[in-house]
């Protein structure tokens, strides 16, 4: 995290701190090719969080990531977790502390979801009484009822499996997670509220964690850091994400995150984290003028009627106004809250075809006005605003 | 073992007094109700041989399956070889096989038992061929070895396709037990040879013969859909 | 020391069976020669009654098979005829066919051709059913007639299966012909069956040869599968391959 140094709270069953992961100049060659596959990768991560390698087909990431748990050998070259190199563990050990959860999930059809979360603290000889417990304790951790331990992998939807898979990975609450694409073949829908669950769960559990994309935006969204790999396994770029967004190192790096980095950065805002113009507010029974007045001050060119609350309830034209007080008036709003990433919140209001979005805090209650032109500000502001200022990504920045 | 058979013959033979229906050979609802008990000793012999047969091929079979699992070159071979003791006509196995093994029910069961080894030999190697590749990366991943990956993910999921190969080896087994008679391992087919122009019998004998298959075929089926509880659910 | 023996016996008895098939020799009980080239009229019979029975199953099961697969009905039937047949016993059959209609050759021919059936049925129609759908949807698309769709798509495709089908009935023919005898045709069987008559010598001897003619055709019809795939859909040849697993609507002997 580059806003939080502190160390965070435990797992849920918890008793593992998350481990640090160092690859040292790993190089991988196939016999028979004449490039290699990885070449010098050099990457620190650090305790609790997410390393995303991101990268176009063809450049080694899932290699890199599958050289972790020596489901692949380097050719040369070491790696750390913790400190310690993995090549003096046994394989099949080093791989029962390390969480694994591919996109194709790979979940065995002929075992209950209990049984396929239960593989790994099994072959740890966990006791069946602690194995139970674990079992439930994760069915809840993932939100799934209870009656789901008894059921094949065949009767859940894609996305219960999904979840199924990131329990399994975490069933012996390993320091140490890879994840190879896990919301891939998912519709995306269900991936953004899966990624969105997901990083609450990593606010919770706080695990080091490799995770595999090719897919740049869900590399922003999911990463506490992303290294750019490009073909040939040559690490192209390993910064936060908004370094990445603001500072490509090169054009390759440039390229790959896009042409709508501007807009990328977006989601790593929140609507708190901007400037909101102050909403011009009525209640109903204020005298008519003083309500005209605020209009007429206000770049909206109208008042916003809120409740003796302080809740919005309608927009109010200089024709609602006409009158001497104020009147209860009925109308359509679009509300956006002070947590929405900014991202979604714009999208709120394009599809409310709308220039204005009132913002709302926790309460319910108006906090300011969010307006398109405020954002478009923002964008332009920031591309020459500095690094050093850029908050942490959003999702994580609240719990 | 030939005297029950024996029995058998003289009973069936002796028919001097019949009239009608049995004196023409012909195919007696009440001739067959009344000697049908004739047939249960040579129906026993028929489930012995198959049973024992299918038993002998499945474990020869899956141990070559093992076997060639981890080393795919013998894939080739063993099919090829399996595959001419699959091509050899069953009559002329049995003949072959006399000077070898002897006259009688050993002889019967190695001629049947080799039929049984391409098919399920075949099947065991397709069921640990098709389990899913994303199921053994994370077997893998997650700490089997291999040993582990084998008997807990690679075999459990494989069973549908064996269970297939046995069902398949089993009927055909059946079927062909009955020529083992030229072996003298017995069965149904001996007892249809006994009086092969009276119709009764022959009818008697393969109906009871087809009926024995699908006994045994729904027998396999019913403990397939018990062991595999998923196949079940997900079907 | 009696393993040796035992082999030595064994062997023996083979060379014995090998020379019954080269030379004539007299009958067990005397006054017949039998053997060599007294075999030639059993294996021309043999021969006769295994192409009659596969020249008719073909002419039923492909035609049938092709109109089944193509329309799309019958799949029931083509999966519980191969199942029921696979525990028919061949002797059965034989006999029954021969105790109805009397002893002669038409007869164990039409008893061999209801047993050929059912492979060649089953892959003729699974043949036909398994080409890919978007190709017979282009086919129609480009304006073929339904017969059209059949032959120029539907039967090229289904080829490798209907021959693959053939060739498992052309080894089931081969080896149920030896029940000639039972139905007074005198084939290659009438050595194994008649014993007594022929000699032990006798038995072992055709036995191989019918085996051998089984696996001759097994590999001849292997062949020509092959030689009616389209390259592209061929196995890899360094890449020896286990072959379709059974499926439970398989049929076999």
């Amino acid at each position: 995290m580059t806003s939080e140094p502190h160390r965070p709270p435990e797992g849920p069953s918890a008793h593992r701190e998350a481990a640090t992961l160092e690859l040292r100049h790993i190089r991988k060659q196939y016999a028979g090719t004449a490039e290699p596959a990885i070449d010098d990768l050099s990457l620190e991560v650090p305790a609790g969080e997410i390393c995303v390698l991101v990268g176009p087909s063809g450049c080694g990431k899932t290699t890199a990531m599958r050289l972790v748990n020596r489901m692949i050998e380097p050719t040369s070259g070491d790696i750390l977790i913790d400190g310690a190199s993995i090549m003096d563990r046994h394989p099949a050990e080093l791989r029962r502390e390390i969480g694994y959860a591919i996109q194709q999930i790979g979940l065995f059809p002929h075992q209950t979801v209990a049984d396929n979360i239960a593989v790994v603290p099994k072959l740890l000889g966990w006791d069946r009484r602690r194995v139970s417990a674990r079992v439930e304790e994760l069915l809840d951790l993932i939100g799934l009822e209870p009656a789901m331990a008894a059921r094949y992998p065949g009767q859940l939807s894609g996305g219960q499996r999904q979840r199924v898979g990131v329990a399994r990975a975490l069933a012996a609450d390993p320091p140490l997670m890879l994840m190879d694409e896990p919301f891939g073949a998912i519709d995306p829908i269900s991936r953004e509220r899966l990624q969105n669950e997901f990083l609450r769960l990593q606010g919770e559990i706080r695990k080091t964690i490799v995770f595999v994309t090719h897919d740049i935006d869900e590399a922003i969204k999911m990463g506490d850091r992303i290294a750019v790999l490009r073909k040939g396994g040559v690490l192209a770029q390993y910064a936060t994400p908004a370094e990445l967004l603001m500072a490509p190192a090169d054009e390759f790096v440039e390229d790959f995150v896009g042409a709508d980095r501007a807009l990328k950065r977006l989601a790593l805002q929140r609507v708190r984290d901007i400037d909101l113009w102050d909403a011009p507010t009525v209640r109903v029974g204020d005298p008519g003028a003083q309500a005209r007045e605020r209009a007429a001050a206000s770049p909206i060119g109208h008042a916003l009627l809120v409740d003796d609350d302080g809740r919005p309830v309608s927009w109010l034209s200089a024709t609602d106004l006409a009158a001497d007080t104020v009147r209860p008036h009925e109308g359509r709003l679009t509300t956006v809250e002070l947590d929405d990433i900014l991202r979604d919140a714009l999208a709120d209001l394009l599809q409310g075809q709308v220039m204005y979005g009132v913002v709302t805090d926790g309460g319910g209650r108006v906090a300011g006005v969010l307006s398109v032109e405020v954002i478009s500000g923002f964008l332009t502001e920031q591309g020459a605003g500095s690094i050093d200022e850029a908050p942490a990504p959003a999702d994580r920045a609240a719990q | 073992m030939t005297g029950p058979l024996v029995l058998a013959q003289v009973v069936i033979r002796d028919r001097s007094k019949d009239v009608g229906c049995v004196a023409k050979d012909g195919l007696c609802p009440a001739w067959i109700k009344d000697h049908i008990g004739d047939y249960m000793s040579p129906l026993l012999r028929h489930l012995e041989l198959t049973v024992v047969s299918v038993v002998a091929g499945f474990l020869i079979a899956f141990a070559l399956a093992l076997v060639a699992h981890r080393r795919r070159w013998l894939v080739g071979p063993i099919t090829g070889v399996t595959g001419v003791m699959y091509t050899i006509p069953s009559l002329a196995l049995f003949a072959i096989l006399l000077p070898v093994t002897g006259f009688g029910f050993v002889t019967g069961v190695v001629a049947l038992t080799s039929y049984n080894l391409l098919v399920i030999f075949r099947n065991v190697i397709a069921g640990l061929d098709n389990v899913p590749e994303a199921a053994l990366d994370a077997a893998r991943g997650m700490g089997m070895t291999d040993r582990q990956r084998l008997w807990r993910v690679e075999l459990p999921l494989a069973v549908p396709e064996i269970v297939a190969g046995v069902r398949v080896a089993t009927t055909t087994t059946v079927g062909l037990a009955a020529l083992a008679f030229v072996a003298g391992a017995g069965g149904l087919g001996q007892q249809i040879i006994l009086d092969q122009n009276f119709k009764s019998n022959i009818v008697t004998a393969s109906v009871l013969c087809i009926l024995l298959a699908a006994a045994l075929d729904l027998l396999i089926l019913a403990g397939e859909r018990i062991a595999l509880p998923w196949r079940r659910v997900t079907e | 020391m009696s393993v040796a023996l035992t082999t030595a016996s064994v062997l023996s008895d083979f060379s014995d069976g090998l020379d019954f098939l080269v030379h004539q020799r007299e009958s067990v009980a005397g006054g017949v020669m039998v053997g060599g080239s007294k075999n030639l009229p059993l294996l021309g019979k043999h021969l006769e009654v295994v192409g009659l029975a596969m020249l008719l199953a073909v002419l039923v099961a492909v035609p049938l098979g092709l109109y089944l697969g193509h329309t799309g009905r019958g799949s029931f039937l083509a999966s519980s005829i191969s199942n029921v047949g696979r525990s028919v016993p061949a002797i059965a059959l034989v006999l029954f066919f021969s105790s109805y209609l009397g002893l002669e050759l038409k007869n164990l021919v039409f008893a061999m051709t209801l047993l050929a059936i059912p492979p060649i049925f089953t892959n003729t129609y699974v043949g036909v059913r398994q080409v890919d759908g978007d190709v017979v949807d282009a086919a129609r698309g480009m304006g073929l007639s339904g017969t059209q769709v059949v032959r120029r798509v539907e039967l090229p495709l289904a080829l490798p299966l209907v021959f693959g089908g053939i060739r498992t009935s052309v080894v089931n023919v081969i080896a149920t012909a030896t029940l000639g005898p039972f139905a007074g045709v005198l084939t290659l069987g009438d050595p194994i069956i008649n014993a007594s008559v022929y000699g032990d010598a006798g038995r072992v001897g055709t036995a191989m040869l019918v085996a051998g003619l089984a696996v001759g055709a097994e590999i001849l019809f292997a062949l020509l599968q092959r030689a009616v795939t389209p390259a592209p859909l061929r196995p890899a040849r360094g890449r020896l391959r286990a072959g379709r697993p059974a499926r439970v609507a398989d049929a076999a002997i």
